[in-house]
């Protein structure tokens, strides 16, 4: 059997990892049908009576200070979670991947370029320098914010794919490969990804959380993707003037995100499990 | 459309005043060179709000964030070492199994919500603990100064313990697959071959050969703590670093912008720098001078 099929086979037994990868499931199309069923998020059906309403039956999880619903905002706000969590965590990896790459199978000086300019970028701190750049950028779609947090979150995956590389290069099966005239492109892709794939894999999986605790913590501050636009950071933010009259404003975001952020981290500790047995405790 | 420090400032000719001033008029490389000129002089230059140089705005922030960054991260290290070393002791236990599900939980609840939950239960509901500031306001004088201390210590528990939870459960759930591995290493085999309890070996040798790495994490921590006190911060009103950088990119304060991007680059080096240390320390293998 092929280990990529005993690695899904071992995730597969694994409940917790699966309870993660379904619920990722459940969000992805919570996100994507939700606002279909719900009321648009930006209504304010009446701006005065509707203010904080608690939960009801008519606002399963109550209003905002807006007046708007906090269940269709939830729902919408999923979106951007989603896609900047999983869109920045896959550019990430990718150029982790390419530059990781480069620095391993590039001679001695681009390595060392490569490598000691990772060193300084990891030293800067990304949140500092991603507040100060929205707090400039008013109107950041959202595409520039996977972007830029793709561009100050590569490093760490660099790191870890140029370690493997040098370790694969000198491999008895790679030296066999190129005794046999394989050429180096050949090498790169059927010898040395599939092996570098596995943690690259786990890096990205486990980084969505963190990615999308960032986004939130961001829009929390009024920054990146900006209101009226629902994202969960923002909405906590309507919630943080209520907080002690309607709590129900910041709670229902903030669950959400816990929820998210815990499904995201239970299937990639599962994927770390499966694809990295020796790791697995 | 960029946002620019002058146009908070009102009327035309104030605005082209206060760019002549600032020196806003000048081409980019110009006041960068400018900048970095001052910078090597020690001069942050002024704050363009606030009027007071940046350098006092600093001076009097920096130690109160190291005070609440500080408390926290001393906290998360030993409550997240001692959920560790449980967790390892019994691991596979049910135990082992709830505090996993405990750390996956805290280690997935965003700083600043877990910020406004605690202000709301144990601020607002319970009355138990002040919600904003440093000190009480009024109280300063006539209390002794153990009292301040005190003071001090009550506000400090909600903003520390914010920041602080999160991160325990980072620390823990490292310190947990650490020690397990470790406990397979030959030198745990060797120490339970002459005999010494699970409990020394657990305590004596699987935790000082754990702890290196450990230290290390301590020390990489840093950055989480800056970027947790920007958001923590503001909610609990505590007069650090974080809230002068939050107010400064609202308030387009470019000087202390800078300036806090400048001091948080420097505690984040100095926390690794400390870490390694400490590590050379903690562990024999280590040697500085290689």
């Amino acid at each position: 059997m092929s280990p990529w099929r005993l690695a899904a086979r071992r995730f597969a037994r694994n409940r917790p990892a699966l309870t993660g990868a379904v619920l990722v499931a459940a969000l992805v199309l919570a996100a994507l049908l939700g606002p279909l069923l719900t009321a648009d998020p930006l209504a304010q059906p009446n701006p005065v009576r509707l203010q904080n309403q608690p939960p009801s039956a008519a606002h399963l999880l109550g209003t905002d200070p807006y007046s708007r619903d906090i269940l269709s905002r939830t729902l919408h706000g999923a979106r951007v979670s989603l896609v900047v969590g999983i869109g920045a965590a896959l550019l990430a990896v990718t150029l982790g991947a390419g530059v990781g790459l480069t620095a391993g199978l590039a001679g001695r000086r681009t390595d060392q370029l490569l490598m000691r300019g990772v060193d300084v970028a990891l030293s800067l701190p990304r949140i500092v320098l991603l507040l100060a750049v929205f707090a400039v950028w008013e109107e950041a779609p959202a595409a520039a914010v996977v972007l830029l947090i793709a561009v100050t979150g590569w490093f760490q995956t660099s790191r870890i794919v140029r370690a493997s590389v040098l370790s694969l290069r000198e491999a008895d099966f790679v030296a066999a490969a190129r005794a046999l005239g394989t050429t180096g492109a050949g090498i790169v892709r059927r010898h040395l990804l599939p092996h570098v794939a596995a943690p690259v894999i786990v890096s990205a999986s486990l980084d969505v959380g963190n990615i999308i605790l960032l986004e939130a913590g961001l829009s929390y501050l009024g920054l990146g993707v900006r209101p009226p636009t629902p994202t969960w950071g923002n909405m906590i933010m309507d919630g943080k003037d209520v907080l002690f009259s309607a709590p129900w404003v910041a709670l229902a975001p903030g669950l959400a995100l816990v929820l998210t952020v815990v499904a995201f981290n239970l299937a990639g500790d599962g994927l770390r499990d499966a694809l990295d047995p020796r790791a697995a405790a | 459309m960029l946002g620019t420090p002058e146009r908070a400032l009102a009327s035309p000719e104030t605005m082209a005043r206060q760019r002549t001033l600032f020196g806003l008029d000048r081409p980019l490389p110009e006041q960068f060179l400018r900048y970095a000129r001052n910078l090597a002089r020690g001069e942050l230059g002024e704050s363009f709000v606030l009027h007071r140089p940046v350098a006092a705005v600093l001076a009097e922030a920096v130690p109160n964030t190291l005070l609440l960054g500080g408390t926290a991260l001393v906290a998360s290290l030993l409550l997240g070492l001692a959920i560790g070393v449980v967790q390892a002791a019994r691991h596979h236990s049910r135990t082992d199994t709830l505090l996993s599900a405990a750390t996956l939980v805290l280690y997935s609840v965003p700083v600043f919500w877990l910020g406004l939950v605690l202000l709301l239960v144990f601020g607002e509901r319970l009355h138990w603990l002040p919600v904003s500031g440093m000190t009480s306001a009024g109280l300063e004088d006539r209390l002794s100064s153990l009292g301040r201390a005190v003071d001090v210590a009550r506000h400090l528990v909600l903003p520390a313990a914010s920041l602080a939870l999160v991160q325990a459960a980072a620390f823990a759930r490292f310190q947990r697959s650490a020690l397990v591995e470790s406990l397979d290493a030959e030198y745990i085999r060797a120490a339970r071959a002459k005999g010494l309890t699970e409990r020394a070996v657990l305590l004596k040798h699987a935790l000082r050969g754990a702890l290196a790495p450990t230290l290390t994490l301590a020390g990489l921590s840093v950055p989480y703590f800056l970027a947790g006190s920007v958001l923590v911060e503001s909610i609990f009103g505590w007069p650090g670093l974080g809230r002068v950088a939050y107010d400064a990119i609202f308030a387009r304060d470019y000087n202390v912008i800078t300036a806090t991007a400048l001091v948080s680059g420097v505690l984040v080096a100095a926390g690794n720098l400390l870490a390694d240390v400490a590590v050379a320390i903690a562990d024999p293998r280590v040697r500085l001078d290689q």
